[in-house]
């Protein structure tokens, strides 16, 4: 042990390089920098889209233009220039897809390396995935099984041309465009997407799943998810996201909404891996994302997984209203933060029915010079009664220059309801170490375990595919990080 | 909503015009430093102004909307009765400290004591003792722009002083009795500052309380400095009228193997707002902050708990607890600092709060903020209700129900009061908290800690029956 001292793994496992970091030479197709009416009318044209879409963009980039950016996380965000961001970029088509044959073999390549099956004859993956590359939905796979039950999952774009009346009615109704500056801003210039519908009682079968990629240099990513369960629906769906390693950093501000209708349950999970910047905090993705649930009907449950490890600067609250009585709200999520990445994530939970539950399980976990923040809310409205909120947020620091901070923030407005928050803050104990090493597992194998085991709570609650992912991504961003 | 919006700015200007004839006037009586902090806060307060909801620790307090217009900046004092002062704890040996609206109403208003301890006025130890005075003077830190610590700096005219010299222990403890007298709507600024020289030891007993039932803005600040190895206990004891505005800010510097332990027990109040802010800048400091806060009608209370740990190896343990009746409303905000390398830091935090009405309301954000990494930090904070299951169980033993509910806020309360270390004042108070309990503590206007009521309050319960 002695022989290896701390500064040297550190050194080490900053060094790793990070596995997605790779560009693919693909022909993408550009518009010009900058944010205007004119920008937010060519994407809107490029997409097809109709006039109440356009509206609904212009309406959000208006409202955008009397924001500014929020400055009160416990973030250091570095000037971003709006101006200076392409808005739109999408692999090339030459024409509408057909099969899988014609899709750009670079293009599949791409997806391939990253894990990613788009290949339909991969059946034994069992995942319906969505890719996004850039600005655009690239392949939607599984259809025709899904189509059977009636389920509609497909690319926004896509969405809005075939159910317009869905999406319409459904848009913007859980986090409207004025709902905060990066809300506003991925209002008016959304490229694209994921759209997914599961109708009444319909429990979806296979686990539905989008991959979002950042590949070209200069661009933001702006999509948008949107999730209905009708009355008495089932879905489980994942997202994975990776970047390029570049030097500059790169936007992404995105929505995610889901709505639960009376007795439905939509569980939501991400592996958030975004290219976090090399180990001095160069470059990395600016993840400010908006995401929010409304648990809209009786009964009904949203379930939010999350694994952070990657992004140079994350400010993401998974949210949910618990608008219907006797509904169900949970946060589980473990953040990793190392070298100069900044996080400041957590969760809100709105009580408004009565009866109505939530869970936060928050687990932070901060090295190198790294700081990690939980910032949640729970809020019971006066008429809320019989509500029930246990809230637990730990942190564990692994070096002596990261920080991490808690921000609990707990409202209750009756006298039936019952409010829990405890957080801790510590290191790894010497004891648990030492018991360890006792037992002949080295340091570093020891920190991995018990690491492993402070996430398990959180790790638990991922579907299968994405678990053993996550497992290894904690030991890729941790190991070494001796504190 | 016009109308709230403006009453600050009325204020504000009332009290920029009076800071300024204050400056002229008082130029030959201040210290250097005094003048020089006056005119500093006075322009920061110009520019600044009172805080507003927007700022994040003033965004649930409801201070801001409920200021009057009607606040008097008189200087006259008005006259007063020494009987009022009869708020003295039953057997209780202590050196006291009178004041009346926000001035020292002792005949000698600056006394040095046998061993030392120099207690009285803040004004007269600045002319009498301006070396001492001016050493610590404006030496503690706050972090925080407030208005309301501006207001204080430029126009305080008074508050009470205690010095502890090095090496001495005050034999007995030091009680302060402040009274208000709210006929007038007064705005009262009261300034302190406690000075304790290394191994030093020292009690306080802080008592507020008001005499009528008119409004007033209180803007007391207290400034603490607690020498190597010196240890301070304080006791304050709230118990304004509803219609009172009383911001207590307190601010600490605590250095080297010093400990500070503080219980703040609000009984009554229209809105309190209690700062704590304390910076631990030396090894091995220790400090105890407890609450207490029992509040009903439309009463709104504030806790601000702020604690640095700059240094490594210090200990920090804060604990409040609130029961809510009627409309009342609580915040809780602790914040503990853990700065770069302040390792081996042991932090722990908890607010418990039990709402009685589905009118009443709690906010509580317990924060932590942490740099270092060989730290044990916790905080807790839970809201709730009476247990069920213990009231059952009592009630199936013949307890009342309100008996039965009385134990149980008791019980809960007690786990604060427990902490006072003297054993009369503990008595006093559980007392008191039994009284204001049942409701009694509010309903008498004049001597309002019933100190001349020998017999103790018990719980009306049959034994027999258990």
């Amino acid at each position: 042990m002695d022989s290896n001292p701390k500064g040297n793994i550190i050194e080490e496992v900053t060094n790793k390089d990070y596995e997605f970091g790779f560009v693919t030479d693909i022909e993408t197709e550009f518009i010009p920098k900058g944010l205007n009416e004119d920008i937010v009318r060519l994407i809107s044209k490029k997409k097809g889209e109709p006039e109440w879409l356009l509206e609904f963009r212009l309406k959000a980039y208006r409202h955008w233009l009397t924001l500014k950016q929020p400055d009160w996380a416990h973030l250091d965000i570095p000037h971003i220039d709006y101006q200076d961001i392409i808005y739109y970029a999408a692999p090339k088509k030459r024409k509408e897809l057909q099969s899988l044959d014609e899709v750009d073999p670079e293009l599949l390549d791409t997806f391939n390396k990253l894990g990613i099956s788009l290949d339909e004859q991969k059946r034994l993956s069992g995942v319906a995935v969505d890719a996004v590359m850039d600005s655009t939905s690239v392949k939607t796979t599984f259809q025709d099984t899904l189509t059977k039950y009636g389920i509609i999952f497909m690319s926004f774009n896509e969405a809005v041309k075939q159910h317009p009346e869905l999406v319409k009615k459904y848009l913007g109704t859980v986090v409207p465009h004025t709902d905060n500056f990066f809300a506003a801003l991925n209002s008016a210039v959304f490229s694209d997407g994921s759209f997914c519908y599961i109708p009444k009682g319909v429990r979806c079968p296979i686990e539905l799943s989008t991959y979002f990629r950042i590949n070209a240099a200069n661009t933001g990513q702006f999509e948008r998810t949107l999730i209905v369960a009708d009355e008495g629906a089932y879905v489980s769906y994942m997202e994975g996201c990776t970047a390029p390693q570049r030097d500059e950093n790169q936007l992404h501000a995105a929505i995610v909404e889901i709505i639960a209708e009376t007795d439905a349950e939509v569980k939501y999970s991400t592996v958030q891996n975004w290219y976090p910047g090399d180990k001095d905090g160069k470059g990395g993705i600016f993840n400010f994302v908006t995401k929010r649930g409304i648990c809209r009907g009786d009964r009904s449950k949203i379930s939010w997984t999350q694994v952070e490890t990657g992004s140079a600067i994350t400010w993401k609250y998974p949210s949910c209203i618990l608008k219907g009585d006797n509904s169900i709200g949970e946060f589980y999520s473990v953040a990793v933060t190392n070298n100069h990445q900044q996080a400041d994530t957590g969760t809100k939970m709105i009580h408004i029915g009565k009866n109505s539950r939530s869970t936060i399980i928050s687990k932070g976990i901060s090295a190198g010079y790294s700081q990690n923040s939980y910032r949640g809310l729970v809020r019971i409205a006066p008429d809320a009664t019989n509500c029930r909120n246990f809230s637990q947020c730990d942190s564990l620091l692994l070096g002596d220059k990261c920080g991490a901070h808690t921000f609990p923030y707990v409202q209750c407005g009756n006298d039936s309801s019952i409010l829990e928050h405890e957080a801790t803050t510590s290191k790894i104990s010497e004891d648990q170490l030492f018991y360890c090493n006792q037992r002949g597992i080295g340091r570093e194998k020891a920190i991995g375990l018990i690491v492993n085991g402070y996430a398990k709570d959180v790790l638990n609650k991922l579907p299968m595919e994405f678990a053993v992912e996550a497992q290894k991504l904690l030991s890729i961003t941790l190991e070494g990080s001796v504190g | 909503m016009d109308n709230t919006d403006n009453i600050p700015e009325t204020l504000k200007r009332r009290i920029l015009d009076y800071g300024d004839e204050l400056l002229k006037r008082k130029a030959g009586e201040d210290t250097a430093k005094v003048t020089t902090l006056r005119n500093e806060a006075l322009e920061h307060f110009s520019q600044n102004g009172f805080p507003t909801r927007k700022m994040e620790r003033w965004r649930n307090s409801k201070i801001i909307d409920n200021l009057s217009e009607s606040y008097q900046l008189y200087e006259e004092q008005p006259s007063h009765d020494r009987k009022d002062f009869c708020c003295v704890i039953q057997d209780f040996d202590t050196e006291v400290i009178t004041m009346y609206n926000g001035r020292l109403a002792d005949d000698n208003i600056l006394r040095t004591l046998d061993n030392g301890i120099i207690i009285g006025s803040s004004r007269a130890a600045m002319i009498q003792h301006p070396d001492l005075f001016d050493k610590y003077f404006g030496s503690c830190r706050t972090d925080e722009d407030n208005g309301f610590y501006d207001i204080n700096t430029a126009l305080w005219q008074d508050g009470f002083f205690i010095f502890v010299p090095a090496n001495v222990t005050a034999e007995k403890p030091v009680q302060i009795i402040k009274l208000i007298d709210n006929v007038n709507n007064p705005l009262i600024q009261t300034r302190n500052l406690i000075i304790l020289e290394e191994n030093s030891n020292l009690c306080i007993v802080d008592c507020d309380d008001t005499m009528s039932n008119n409004a007033s803005l209180v803007n007391s600040f207290t400034e603490t400095v607690i020498g190597e190895n010196a240890h301070l206990e304080t006791y304050k004891l709230q118990n304004l009228n509803n219609e009172t505005v009383f911001i207590n800010s307190n601010t600490t510097k605590q250095l080297k193997d010093s400990s500070l332990m503080s219980c703040i027990i609000s009984f009554n109040g229209g809105m309190i707002r209690n700062n704590v802010h304390v910076d631990l800048d030396g090894q091995g400091a220790d400090t105890q902050v407890y609450g207490l806060y029992l509040m009903d009608k439309k009463q709104h209370i504030d806790n601000q708990i702020r604690v640095n740990h700059n240094v490594s190896d210090c200990n920090s343990n804060e604990r409040f607890k609130g029961i809510l009746d009627d409309e009342a409303t609580a915040v809780f905000n602790g914040h503990v600092y853990v700065a770069p390398d302040a390792q081996h830091t042991n932090a722990y935090q908890n607010n418990s709060n039990i709402i009685l009405t589905s009118s009443a309301k709690v906010n509580t954000m317990p924060f932590l903020e942490i740099y270092a990494d060989d730290v044990k930090c916790s905080h807790g904070s839970t809201i709730g209700q009476l247990d069920e299951e213990a009231m059952f169980y009592m009630r199936q033993r013949g307890i009342s129900k309100a008996n039965a509910r009385m134990l149980l806020m008791y019980a809960f309360a007690a786990e604060i009061s427990n902490n006072i270390k003297i054993d009369k004042l503990q008595e006093r108070i559980d007392d008191m908290i039994k009284r204001r309990l049942k409701g009694e503590l509010s309903s008498c206007d004049t001597c309002v800690f019933h100190c001349n009521t020998p017999k103790e309050y018990n719980f009306e319960i049959d034994l027999s029956k258990i």
